[in-house]
């Protein structure tokens, strides 16, 4: 009885911050939802598909050296990847690193710089939601 | 008389192992950079290669670059004001010329304190001892750039940079 009180316990304690995790996120993708509505009434959700889509297109608008979201992070959102200075940087998708995407400040700081690199202007709303959308899927 | 062996022989270990570790850190008189200990700057200053040992340049350089983080060598480094100045004060009070950096100053033998450079890979101490690496490993894909120390530093995080 007194172990099944104490093991409840450690698994709620264990499980309480992935629970907040998911929450952080889901108010960041409740904003970009809301900025994106008022940017087009249409707008009826996010999309993992397009998200994807996003992450490995290559994009004429940016820099040379980094035409895709792939030339940093690995192809596959389950790998690590590498920068242009051989730093590595761990796997987006957010089953293999859980704390990703909660601090919104970090996600915009890097939506800013890395959308510019490769798209050679910032992303749309719409288009963080989804890639959001398919960070979280993976 | 009894002789307490054990406690002699404990107290002699311990003597070697810390004489071990002086001598590392000392080594061949300037191999240790200490790395950078505030989180702050390891996260804005360490996301896109190795968070650079403060002592590796003067003040000056430190300077210099906080005050353009927009034009980061082709990057946007830039971050809000309260953190580029917290982070301009860590660089600067561990920099070449703070001095407490005794391998720093040595590493910048003929560098102007005033006016340095902004990279730590156009120091001459810097460019004498990579001179016998080739354009081929330079450009090779573990390699590829001069500023990934760790491909060929594997302790570079850690300050030490003699292998
Ligand atoms: C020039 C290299 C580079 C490119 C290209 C790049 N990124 Fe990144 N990205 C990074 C680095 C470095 C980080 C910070 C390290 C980390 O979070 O592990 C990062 C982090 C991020 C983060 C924040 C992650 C978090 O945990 O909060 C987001 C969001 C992101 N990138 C999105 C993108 C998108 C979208 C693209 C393509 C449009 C892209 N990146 C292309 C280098 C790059
Ligand atoms: C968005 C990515 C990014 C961030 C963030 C960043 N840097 Fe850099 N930094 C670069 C790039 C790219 C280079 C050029 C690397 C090369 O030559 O391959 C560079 C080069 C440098 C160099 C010169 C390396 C050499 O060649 O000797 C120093 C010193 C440096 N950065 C310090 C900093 C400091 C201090 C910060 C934090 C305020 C910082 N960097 C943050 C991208 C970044
Ligand atoms: C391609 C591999 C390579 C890269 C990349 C590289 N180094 Fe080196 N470095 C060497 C070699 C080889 C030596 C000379 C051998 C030795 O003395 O250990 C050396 C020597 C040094 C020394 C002198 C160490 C001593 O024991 O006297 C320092 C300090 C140093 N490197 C710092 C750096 C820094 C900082 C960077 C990144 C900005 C860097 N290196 C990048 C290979 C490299």
């Amino acid at each position: 009885m007194k172990t099944q009180k104490a093991t409840t316990l450690l698994l709620a304690a264990l499980l309480l911050p992935l629970g907040s995790y998911a929450a952080s996120r889901d108010e960041l993708l409740a904003q970009y939802a809301l900025s994106a509505k008022a940017a087009s009434p249409a707008f009826s959700g996010f999309s993992a598909a397009r998200g994807e889509k996003l992450h490995v297109t290559k994009f004429a608008g940016g820099k040379a050296e980094t035409p895709a979201c792939t030339a940093c992070h690995a192809d596959s959102p389950r790998s690590a990847g590498r920068t242009p200075a051989g730093k590595s940087i761990e796997a987006l998708a957010v089953s293999l690193t859980p704390a990703r995407y909660t601090d919104p400040a970090k996600v915009e700081k890097w939506f800013k710089r890395n959308c510019n690199d490769v798209l050679g202007r910032e992303c749309t709303p719409l288009e963080k939601g989804d890639w959001l959308s398919y960070m979280i899927s993976q | 008389m009894k002789i307490p062996f054990r406690p002699i022989a404990l107290g002699l270990v311990v003597l070697l192992f810390s004489g071990v570790l002086l001598e590392r850190a000392q080594a061949g008189g300037g191999h240790f950079f200490p790395p950078v200990a505030d989180p702050l700057v390891r996260e804005e200053c360490g996301s896109c290669h190795l968070a650079f040992a403060p002592s590796m340049l003067p003040k000056s350089s430190w300077t210099r670059m906080m005050g353009d983080l927009k034009n980061h060598f082709g990057d946007d480094a830039s971050i809000d004001t309260a953190k580029t100045e917290r982070i301009t004060r860590y660089l600067n009070a561990n920099a070449a010329d703070s001095g407490s950096q005794r391998n720093g100053s040595k590493f910048l033998r003929g560098v102007s304190m005033e006016n340095g450079p902004l990279r730590i890979t156009e120091l001459p101490k810097w460019v004498s001892e990579h001179r016998g690496i080739s354009p081929a490993e330079w450009k090779s894909k573990k390699v590829g750039s001069k500023a990934n120390c760790v491909a060929c530093h594997v302790d570079a995080e850690r300050g030490y940079y003699d292998e």
